[in-house]
């Protein structure tokens, strides 16, 4: 049996195929590449041995990570963004959830303005959130500080909470709920052991979303925060003299704690389906 | 919690129940008994109100009007988990946050019963699954989770076990074997079973008793057999296998049967199996109840001739002949391939004859083609 | 079968008291909401036509409903609006030129790597937002390794800086808003069943025509949202131009942050921040009919 050879391209066009089917590769190494430069630069300044600003790079050492609250001020900022965060996280996320099950599941009088309403803070600048609720408590003789910070943030996510939670609830089959009722068991049973945890996912999302979304949060943070010390707080005002090496430490922190989380998750999911 | 054990038992009674959705009515002043025990089979095309009667029995529904009863209990607006009902939905509903074992355990956990284990693993014996106990639903497939889906419902022994359509997602060879298993689990077992489907073949394979439904209403409700062999509408005749439905009127009638006069030729149906009450008249008669001969070969009982072949199709078991008629009307002829009849071809010249008491008799007013249409959703 | 799937859907939304179950839900939320979203707005709607309080302390005010407030407010922020825009802008249109094809490397050419890769793309915004910015701002400062890389391959002057203009702005707004824009765009091309792109190709559609006429179409729905996620907070963003930029690149944020706390000017702030909102809200809305999605939320 004699075999036909397959006929070869020349080296050219073998070079341009390849690029065409690569290409696309190519780009989103390099994309990847883009997103990381200023991470990894955290990190990696995290190690510096740098005196009052840490830019130059000065030799490495372990010591920030040893004493991350070396820096003044810095361990205050974050126990704020991490009570801040907490607080709000729970509040928006139950609240939130609250109002997804109403949007979702029922119709009802005023429906699409109440979608209307969800949607608009989030298509509002954080300048004119932050400023204008400043404005209120200012004209209600609040004081800006803590408590009105976690108000702020409780505000602007639950709008995220909402539509998270909602696209959950949306992909879930009624008929697991009819079939449940077929089996005996009445509302609040079918809520408690089928809807509730088909629908948890979507909440624990939603809640790892709103946290991150307060921990970062800067602007709506600064108008409302007053003499109160927050992380990202922390961090703009030392960008002027120069950001001590803790705080890398501490945004190196959270960007490992959080991958492993999402990491962890995906392992215990999959996990799950075996 | 659900007050919904097994001690109400009886007939399935459904009084005059419709369900209108808007001004869209699916289910149309329906009345229906369904003796305890038996194996009933609601047929249908897609939208004739099957599945709607279903979950109205099962109280995914509310009925607009009428009554449901199960023995003397008036179950008509009672909430699904107050029901001795149980349901095998068409998608299986499979929780998928469960394991296997817990959803079957599911329907006895909510009743409070004490020896759930031996329960559970009763049934997942009675459907030969009892080694996936502890997998998740998406680890099985298709036939299995209908199987786990089927054990769920009935380990509740509900007073009726409803079934939507269970065996549409499975492909032929293993539809064919669960058609056998539920026939046998539903003797073994006892229990009411209500199958809905639009597949003749299955209903009439499984089922006691079939209920035809078209457009909301029964059409005719009856044996497998009595329903094939002796249909009392057009759509009858056409939705459960297939019928030749040739118009006529009566020229002639004594004691027991009447004559037909068919394009100038004569036919003959018995009087008790004929549901004209006019002159006009719809003679039906089965494909595979006729024989094809050659003209001037000799044939007895009812006689059509001038006949020309038209198709021949080779199906294995037999060979379907169109015949198209002088009237210019296509009748379809079934033969065995038994080696009886000498296999004809395209243009040849035939009659067709048979048996006159296999002829039943329409009302002149029926359409037709009711009940052929291909089954196409718009 | 559209009268079985709404019987499908009210059968699987069962109330217990009829009707005033979903209010209740509603109302802690929407209570909340109201107060901290709705009577903000409402308030600063009222502030921005006071006027100084005569012979009054700084920071006083009284209302007077005085509606030239906001052409006086337009004309000190003249400069700061085109620019607020026009940043937002093009840092939209950066973005996604980036974000398209990372979404559709991770969408179409990822296989089993694909929710790593999309941990990947949100992964680096677990740092804070603010380090990531002045990290930028060192890397491409005069420590950096990048600027004297350029200066020495001659590809920038020996005195051109990259920070402190408007092409760090840019770029800064730019790499902060990628999660936003990725995000939506890889929804929108996952959900594509491969097979249509193939089918494209039967029709003698090669890769660039396909890629025009069915995938680009089709992720429309993504490409509306992420530009909608990006543009409206980079309008009103004022931390990028203050880390990377100068004083000629200050933007509306900036004007309002500062009427605020330095100049203490509320009634100024306060229309700035309505023009702000309703600029963007009308440019929204053109944009959202022009390409006809209805259902963004």
């Amino acid at each position: 049996m004699s075999t036909v050879p397959i006929p070869t391209l020349p080296i050219n066009k073998r070079i341009s195929r390849w690029f065409g089917r690569n290409i696309i590769r190519i780009y989103a190494v390099l994309g990847f590449t883009y997103l990381f430069v200023p991470v990894i630069y955290t990190i990696a300044f995290s190690f510096n041995n740098a005196g009052k600003s840490n830019l130059i790079w000065r030799g490495f050492t372990w010591s920030n990570w040893a004493n991350p609250c070396g820096a003044p001020d810095v361990c205050n900022a974050l126990g704020n963004s991490l009570k801040i965060g907490f607080l709000a996280t729970t509040v928006a996320t139950i609240l939130g959830t609250l109002i997804a099950f109403a949007i979702g599941r029922h119709s009802f009088r005023g429906r699409s303005s109440t979608n209307l309403l969800i949607f608009l803070p989030m298509a509002t600048p954080e300048v004119v959130l932050g400023s204008s609720l400043l404005a209120m408590f200012l004209t209600f003789r609040i004081n800006p500080g803590f408590w009105p910070t976690v108000a702020a943030h409780v505000m602007f996510c639950i709008s995220f909470v909402v539509v998270t939670v909602k696209a959950r609830i949306a992909s879930l089959d009624p008929r697991l709920e009819q079939a449940a009722m077929d089996l005996y068991a009445n509302e609040r049973e079918t809520f408690r052991r089928v809807t509730l945890p088909l629908v948890m996912p979507g909440i624990a999302g939603a809640a790892l979303l709103a946290f991150s979304l307060s921990f970062d949060d800067f602007i709506i943070t600064n108008f409302n925060s007053g003499t109160m010390n927050t992380f990202p707080k922390f961090v703009w005002v030392s960008a002027a003299r120069g950001i001590p090496a803790q705080a890398n430490v501490i945004g190196s922190s959270m960007f490992f704690i959080a991958l492993f989380i999402v990491v962890a998750g995906q392992l215990v999911n999959r996990k799950k389906a075996r | 919690m659900a007050d919904a054990s097994s001690s109400s038992h009886g007939d399935l009674k459904l009084t005059r129940v419709s369900k209108a959705f808007g001004d869209f009515t699916a289910v149309d002043d329906l009345t229906l008994t369904i003796p305890e025990g038996s194996f009933f089979a609601l047929l249908g095309p897609s939208g004739c109100g099957k599945t709607t009667t279903l979950r109205m029995i099962a109280g995914l529904e509310e009925p607009t009007a009428g009554s449901i009863y199960i023995g003397d209990t008036d179950i008509t607006t009672k909430k699904p988990y107050q029901r001795p009902v149980n349901t095998v939905f068409q998608n299986y509903a499979l929780f998928p946050h469960l394991s296997i074992y817990e959803n079957v355990a599911f329907g006895l956990r909510r009743r409070g019963v004490k020896d759930v284990k031996e329960q559970v693993e009763k049934v997942l014996k009675l459907v030969e699954l009892p080694h996936l106990a502890d997998r998740k639903p998406t680890q099985l497939s298709g036939g299995q989770q209908q199987r786990i889906a089927l054990a769920r419902a009935i380990v509740n022994r509900p007073a009726l076990l409803l079934l939507d359509e269970p065996l549409g997602a499975l492909d032929l060879k293993l539809r064919r074997q669960m058609q056998i298993e539920l026939k046998w689990i539903q003797t073994e077992v006892g229990l009411t079973f209500v199958h809905v489907t639009h597949d003749q073949e299955e209903a009439m394979t499984m089922a006691d008793t079939i209920a035809v439904m078209n457009e909301g209403r029964i059409e005719q409700m009856g044996s497998p057999a009595e329903l094939y062999e002796s249909p009392r509408t057009a759509f009858v005749a056409n939705f459960l296998g297939q019928s030749n439905l040739i118009r006529g009127e009566v020229s002639s009638s004594d004691a027991d049967r009447s004559v037909v006069e068919v394009h100038g030729q004569k036919i003959a149906v018995l009087k008790s199996r004929n549901t004209a009450e006019g002159k006009s008249i719809l003679i039906g008669i089965r494909p595979e109840k006729i024989r094809i001969t050659l003209p001037g070969d000799p044939c007895i009982g009812n006689v059509l001739t001038g006949g020309i072949v038209s198709d021949v199709s080779f199906v294995g078991v037999s060979t379907q002949y169109v015949v198209e008629m002088p009237w210019k009307q296509d009748l379809m002829v079934f033969e065995q391939n038994d080696g009886g009849t000498p296999t004809l071809r395209p243009g040849d010249p035939v009659s067709l004859s048979w048996n006159p008491p296999f002829t039943f008799g329409l009302d002149g007013s029926e359409d037709v083609n009711a009940g052929s249409e291909v089954d196409d959703p718009a | 079968m559209a009268f079985l799937q709404s019987a499908v859907t009210r059968a699987g939304s069962f109330t217990g008291k009829k009707g005033r179950l979903p209010y209740l839900l509603l109302l802690p939320g929407m209570l909340w909401l109201f107060t901290f979203f709705v009577l903000p707005i409402i308030n600063l709607a009222g502030t921005s036509t006071q006027t100084p309080v005569v012979g009054g302390d700084v920071g006083q005010y009284v209302q007077t409903f005085r509606l030239a407030n906001y052409i006086d407010a337009f004309n000190v922020a003249r400069p700061q609006f085109a620019r607020s825009f026009i940043y937002a802008f093009l840092a939209t249109i950066l973005a996604l030129a980036i974000s398209y094809p990372l979404a559709y490397a991770i969408a179409f050419r990822a296989g089993k790597l694909k929710n790593l890769l999309l941990v990947l793309v949100v992964a680096p915004f677990f740092t804070s937002f603010l380090l990531r910015t002045v990290a930028w701002k060192q890397i491409l400062g005069e420590q950096g390794f990048v600027v004297p890389t350029l200066r020495s391959l001659h590809i920038i002057g020996q005195n051109t800086s990259l920070t402190a203009s408007a092409l760090a702005v840019v770029t800064g707004m730019t790499y902060n808003f990628l999660p936003f824009m990725t995000l939506p765009l890889y929804a929108s091309l996952e959900r594509i069943d491969p097979r249509t792109l193939e089918a494209s190709n039967d029709l003698y559609a090669n890769g660039i025509t396909t890629f025009r006429k069915v995938t680009f179409p089709l992720s429309m729905p993504g490409v509306v949202a992420g530009t909608l996620l990006t543009f409206i907070p980079a309008a009103g963003d004022y931390v990028n131009a203050a880390i990377l930029g100068n004083p000629n690149t200050t933007m509306i944020g900036n004007v309002i942050d500062s009427r605020f706390f330095n100049i203490v000017d509320y009634p100024t702030a306060a229309a700035l921040s309505f023009m702000l909102m309703a600029a963007i809200l009308i440019l929204v809305t053109i944009y959202i009919r022009k390409s006809g999605t209805d259902e963004l939320v």
